[in-house]
């Protein structure tokens, strides 16, 4: 049985620091860069006074905040670290051992712009140049979410059927500084959630070999299992998420706004509660992804059939390629499920840039005109600069 | 003290059959400091011979804990080890373990640096070795900031210009408890060392020099004379700084011609050409102040009663 959930004050940072404890980690190591810092700050806080049984890292960069984390975790201990921008650029190499180890790792990244030129504020550059790095990637919206996700990436990394890394990500500044009421599990029902299941470990009377050198014949072999179980966490992942209980209707993996509106907005992250807030308004449907990797095909598919525009949201660039992260993406899955329907690709709120409502309603109404019209095509832009439609 | 091989206290931890050259001096120094080294143990190891040698999968020579996560990260990786089998076995979920890290000299001296120099700092207890032997040989002899001048190496092909880096005195810098210098000829030294180190609470550094005859061009039949001719000609000090206080294990009151150790490696071949008198006098020379710099520290200047340590 539940005990009453608590209410308490707490900005995406914060939420984020609670779950950890909640969690009961044994380990945090990190290294403050804005706008992560205040979780680390919190952490050392919690250990410190003994709110948190567990040993403070006070790591020299974040390239050993990961690699801290890679090695403890391999003795079986839950362990937490949390980054932005160029931290996680730092910590880039570490965190594709950290998966190929199989290393249930939790990770908080305050998305943020990456240098140059220097910004500190939000947007995804940094996750999305890890996005091949092979780890679970969701994305909360608010600081509840941030709370929710935290826990729940323990139970799905520890997860026997999966064992990776998972990234809880929020947006810089927008949802890492944002302060809402956040309902907590508390200790004793978060730990019931998050049962210590063994796995194999560093241990003298049980040695193994773990990080040994493989040849062509072997890579592949142990890349593609480990693609797979990437894979299938989805399972999991939704799983867990249904089960969550501080919610009674659970979590979906994509939460999706009017459904059979013409035109269709998918993006990632705190703005999408900007245009679900118009898309209410306006009729027009937005599907908000809380997990990107594994990239949820199947549960955002049935939103997009329907669609005769489909406007995507990303907050990077991907220079050079086709399309930006996301957009790719969706064009994939358009192109394997037979669709042809037109993409939008919008890039928005680079480096903090602020996505006004105005902005989004505008853009919406066009795209509204252009389902309408039956006029929809493929084109780019960037928000707030003109909407070049053809 | 250990004194006789039979009393060393643990079982074999590394097996034959693996992949490193006949004569490899790292793969014998770790051999001994496995011997030495109390239980329970476990060895983090930097990326380098030592690693790719040992773990060709699904082959491995190890029978202990073994963990390796990249090259410039040893350190950190087992920070992780120790501050999370501190506060498990604090909750009943798993137990202290002695750590040892083996980094190369690339792993130590240049890219491994910065997290080595975090570790100590942190003061995490564990053991961290460098074999050293003075290039990046995993990649084919390429020179490291522990190549010595005049060495050649496949990035200084006229012979290394600079000289080499010192990195006891960096790791001293940092106020570690105990720190010291060994090679595997001096066996008894090494194993005592090793054994030692432990019963420090904290981080403890053995700079251990590793003869690698596939790099430094030599007879794999040379590697324990050159760990021996290293020491005797005063070019690799065998020393201790023990809470600040330096102590020289093995003191060198004639020194041997530093020709006899040079000429028998082929990587000097150039450097004793006549036309690069010049650089083999400043390998000399900072053989000569490395050693003086050493008396001062330790206020020794004739043999210690400690020369019994000697094989
Ligand atoms: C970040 C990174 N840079 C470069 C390499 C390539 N690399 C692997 S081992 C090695 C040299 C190792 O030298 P050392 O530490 O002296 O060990 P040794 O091979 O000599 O035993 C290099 C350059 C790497 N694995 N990772
Ligand atoms: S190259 Fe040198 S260090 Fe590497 S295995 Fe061969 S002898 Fe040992
Ligand atoms: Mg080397």
């Amino acid at each position: 049985m539940l005990r009453q959930a608590l209410l308490y004050l707490m900005s995406g940072n914060e939420a984020i620091a609670h779950a950890v404890m909640d969690a009961d980690v044994d380990v945090v190591a990190a290294y403050p860069i804005t706008p992560q810092t205040t979780i680390v700050e919190k952490l050392s806080e919690y250990t410190s006074s003994g709110m948190l049984d567990a040993e403070f890292v006070p790591v020299e960069s974040e390239h050993s905040a990961l690699s801290v984390c890679v090695g403890a975790s391999l003795t079986g201990a839950r362990v937490f670290t949390a980054t932005s921008s160029q931290g996680l650029a730092l910590m880039h190499e570490i965190l594709y051992i950290a998966s190929g180890l199989r290393a249930p790792i939790v990770m908080a990244i305050a998305n943020r712009a990456l240098s140059a030129p220097i910004n500190i504020h939000g947007d995804h550059s940094d996750v999305m140049g890890s996005r091949d790095a092979g780890w679970i990637q969701l994305f909360a919206e608010n600081p509840q979410q941030a709370y929710d996700f935290t826990l729940m990436a323990y139970r799905v990394a520890e997860d026997n059927r999966v064992m990776l890394p998972v990234a809880v990500n929020v947006d810089g500044f927008t949802v890492s500084h944002c302060y809402e009421g956040v309902r907590v599990l508390g200790k004793e029902d978060a730990q019931a959630f998050l049962p210590r299941t063994p796995r194999p470990r560093l241990e003298y009377d049980t040695p193994i070999t773990v990080g040994a050198m493989f040849s062509p014949t072997h890579y592949h072999v142990v890349k593609t299992e480990q693609a797979k179980a990437l894979e299938s966490s989805l399972n999991v992942v939704k799983e867990v998420f249904r089960s969550y209980p501080l919610r009674e209707e659970g979590y979906d993996v994509v939460h999706v706004v009017n459904r059979s509106s013409p035109v269709m907005v998918v993006g990632l992250g705190g703005v999408m509660g900007t245009f679900r807030h118009l898309g209410r308004r306006m009729n027009v449907g937005v599907a908000s992804l809380r997990l990107y990797r594994p990239f949820p095909a199947a549960d955002l598919l049935p939103s997009l059939r329907e669609a005769e525009l489909i406007v995507v949201l990303d907050r990077a660039y991907s220079p050079g390629a086709p399309a930006p992260p996301l957009a790719t993406d969706i064009k994939t899955l358009l192109h394997t499920a037979g669709l042809q329907t037109p993409v939008w690709s919008v890039v928005c709120g680079l480096g903090g840039h602020e996505i006004r409502l105005s902005m989004a309603e505008k853009l919406l109404q066009k795209a509204l005109e252009a389902a309408r019209e039956g006029a929809g095509a493929n084109i780019s832009f960037y928000l707030g600069e003109e909407v070049n439609r053809p | 003290m250990i004194t006789r091989l039979d009393q060393l206290p643990a079982k074999e931890a590394i097996s034959p059959g693996h992949n490193a050259c006949a004569g490899c001096g790292a793969l014998i120094a770790v051999r001994q400091i496995l011997l030495a080294a109390p239980r329970p143990l476990i060895v983090v190891n930097a990326t380098g011979c030592l690693e790719v040698v040992t773990t060709p999968y699904p082959y491995t020579a190890w029978n202990v804990p073994w963990l390796h996560v990249a090259f410039e990260n040893a350190a950190a990786a087992a920070s992780g080890v120790e501050a999370a089998l501190k506060v498990l076995e604090r909750k009943g979920l798993g137990r202290r373990h002695n750590i040892i890290v083996f980094a190369g000299d690339g792993g130590t001296f240049d890219i491994g640096l910065q997290s080595l120099s975090g570790a100590l700092e942190r003061g995490h207890r564990l053991l961290f070795v460098c074999y050293d032997n003075e290039a990046y040989m995993n990649t084919g002899v390429q020179r490291s900031a522990a190549t010595p001048p005049g060495a050649w190496s496949s990035t200084t092909p006229a012979g290394k210009q600079e000289t080499k880096k010192d990195i006891m005195s960096i790791v001293v810098a940092h106020g570690v408890k105990y720190a010291a210098t060994a090679t595997p000829f001096f066996w008894k030294d090494l194993v005592n060392k090793v054994a030692k180190a432990f019963t420090f609470d904290g981080p403890t550094f053995l700079h251990v020099y590793a003869p690698c005859p596939r790099g430094w061009y030599t007879e794999s039949d040379k590697t324990i004379q050159l760990s021996k001719l290293a020491v005797e000609t005063r070019y690799f000090p065998l020393y201790e700084v023990e809470n600040g206080r330096y102590k020289i294990n093995y003191f060198v009151a004639r020194p041997k011609p530093l020709e006899e150790f040079l000429k028998i490696q082929n990587r000097y071949r150039t450097l004793l050409r006549p036309e690069n008198a010049e650089l083999l006098q400043r390998l000399k020379q900072e053989v000569e102040e490395r050693w003086k710099r050493l008396e001062a520290l330790s206020q020794q200047r004739e043999a210690p009663s400690s020369t019994h340590l000697v094989s």
